[in-house]
């Protein structure tokens, strides 16, 4: 079984392409798409990654990165945040919240692929 | 005759300005020293070939010393080159507006419009930062592209699909290519709304005092005792944010003249000579709806000209009635010395202002302002206020003298002011202003 990556993210069609594609690569994918039960989610079934929206519904990204950061057993997990939103502020704060990559939408399947085996191999 | 009166003024003025002599200048038309100095002190009326004489001499219009130009025009042109730093030789814009006044007006016009336009392209900015349902609206675009990018290159990618996967992939492109469809539309129909709304140029504010003008900032519709709000903003033309202020400023106008009937008004107006404590106490009102009120008073009807600024705790102007010779600017940078930003410093304080512009020929004022709360007092927020001052021009010579007040500083001589907050641009002087 590969390494688990958990894609939080709302829109559906999104879930699914991401999904086939890194499911086709050798990982495997969970999905939840709520912001408000997300850290419930990380903390019953740790990821070895995480690719993150920004925009999800209850709670933004940002406020679901803060709290992984803040919290011993997933401050280590590698996280890729997904936007709308490429506004160089958003990406700063990202970054600085301790994002490992920042991703902004509409994206490449390529580039999706190649970014989650770089973070999972380093 | 005021610009008769003043005449003497502007040849002293435009004499120094060169750098001339008195007597120099007098020898030039051919009379004595002391009578041009006379002359210059106003003390001596001057016309004819005596005043051509000197006009040629100091290389100037007659006109320019007759009659001089609108102060408004001048404090208008002066604004216009203070936005454009120190290019131009303000310490002559008396003379360019005497001598083109078609052409100052143009400035003056182009630099409101200028103004507007900044204001406009600034509320767009924000729009396109701050609205959230302009947020909302590219976030469901940008999402249904992302789908539809993913979807189709997993379609037309060097993988085989089965058919299931085939179909599952077909039917998302297609309902995320229904769901781009109808979000961009929303979202064209969304930008294109201002447009269809905005009267280019303006802000909301300035098209309700320009709809308000028509009518000299006096609504008769709203005089009677069971007037229509609604049916008065709609048949005004305006949308949007103006119809929306407009509405705010009819229904305020309307509880005035509810409280305070016009015939009645008009009457004790006359015969307490415009004062507001005694038509406040007279009709039981705020002060403040009397200061409204009296500007609101119907031209042609022997009523003393009046202009009218209501502004919040920022100084920010909400409403302006002009008048002449009073031309505070409506976004900031005002004179902080006139009194309806005083007022907001002494809430429920009425005050009693004469005030003084450093403009050819110096207008007076009489101001009358108040602050007062337009909100609830909550013991956790600062108060809501509202500062409203009336302006009465040219009144009657009072005992104290007048404060000296500006309309910006960076168009303002006095430059020992205590409350400048920047320096005048380059050619603003006393001599240029008196």
């Amino acid at each position: 079984m590969g390494k688990r990556v958990l894609l939080i993210e709302d829109e559906p069609n999104i879930i699914e392409a991401i999904s086939f594609i890194l499911s086709r690569d050798g990982w495997t994918v969970h999905t939840h798409e709520d912001g408000e039960t997300a850290m419930d989610k990380i903390a019953k079934m740790p990821p070895d990654m995480i690719i993150l929206d920004v925009m999800l519904p209850g709670r933004s990204g940002f406020d679901i990165l803060r709290d992984l950061r803040n919290h011993t057993a997933s401050k280590d997990i590698p996280v890729m945040m997904l936007t709308a939103r490429g506004q160089e502020k958003d990406r700063e704060l990202a970054l600085r919240l301790g994002a490992n990559h920042f991703m902004t939408k509409p994206f490449s399947n390529s580039d999706v692929r190649d970014h989650v085996r770089s973070l999972m191999e380093a | 005759m005021p610009h008769r009166r003043l005449t003497g003024s502007r040849i002293r003025e435009k004499r120094l300005d060169q750098g001339l002599r008195q007597a120099a200048v007098a020898q030039a038309v051919g009379i004595s020293p002391s009578y041009l100095n006379l002359i210059e002190h106003n003390r001596r009326r001057i016309g004819g070939k005596l005043l051509s004489d000197l006009a040629r001499v100091l290389g100037v219009d007659t006109t320019l010393l007759t009659e001089g130009a609108d102060s408004d025009l001048l404090d208008q042109m002066r604004a216009a080159a203070a936005i454009a730093g120190d290019m131009a030789e303000v310490a002559r814009a008396e003379e360019l507006a005497a001598r083109y006044p078609g052409w100052s007006r143009l400035i003056a016009a182009q630099a409101r419009r200028l103004a507007a336009l900044e204001d406009r392209v600034q509320a767009l900015n924000d729009r396109m930062a701050h609205d959230p349902q302009l947020s909302a609206a590219l976030h469901e675009v940008i999402s249904a592209v992302t789908a539809i990018r993913s979807s189709s290159s997993i379609l037309v990618g060097p993988e085989e699909l089965d058919d299931d996967w085939q179909r599952r992939f077909h039917e998302n492109i297609h309902n995320d290519s229904v769901r781009l469809a109808a979000s961009s539309e929303a979202l064209i129909a969304y930008l294109e709304t201002p447009d269809a709304e905005e009267d280019a140029g303006f802000t909301a504010y300035e098209r309700v005092e320009k709809h308000l003008e028509q009518s000299g900032f006096h609504l008769p519709d709203l005089e009677v005792s069971e007037s229509d709000v609604p049916a008065y903003v709609a048949a005004s033309g305006l949308s949007g944010a103006a119809a929306q202020l407009l509405e705010r400023f009819a229904i305020r106008y309307a509880a005035d003249a509810h409280a305070m009937p016009l015939t009645e008004f008009e009457l004790v107006c006359r015969a307490t000579g415009y004062d507001p404590a005694r038509l406040a106490d007279r009709f039981g009102a705020p002060l403040d709806a009397v200061l409204r009120r009296i500007s609101g008073l119907p031209r042609g009807q022997g009523h003393p000209p009046s202009g009218l600024v209501i502004c919040d705790s920022s100084g920010a102007s909400l409403f302006t009635k002009p008048v002449p010779g009073f031309a505070l600017p409506r976004t900031g940078g005002a004179c902080p010395l006139w009194p309806v930003f005083g007022a907001l410093s002494r809430p429920n304080q009425p005050l009693r202002v004469e005030v003084v512009l450093p403009s050819v020929p110096s207008p007076r004022f009489l101001c009358y302002a108040i602050a007062v709360p337009v909100a609830s007092p909550r013991f956790d927020a600062p108060p809501v206020l509202h500062s409203t001052m009336l302006v009465l021009p040219d009144p009657p010579q009072g005992e104290a003298s007048p404060v000296e007040v500006g309309v910006s500083c960076r168009i303002c001589p006095r430059a020992t002011c205590q409350s400048r907050r920047e320096p005048a641009i380059a050619g603003v002087t006393l001599q240029s202003a008196l």
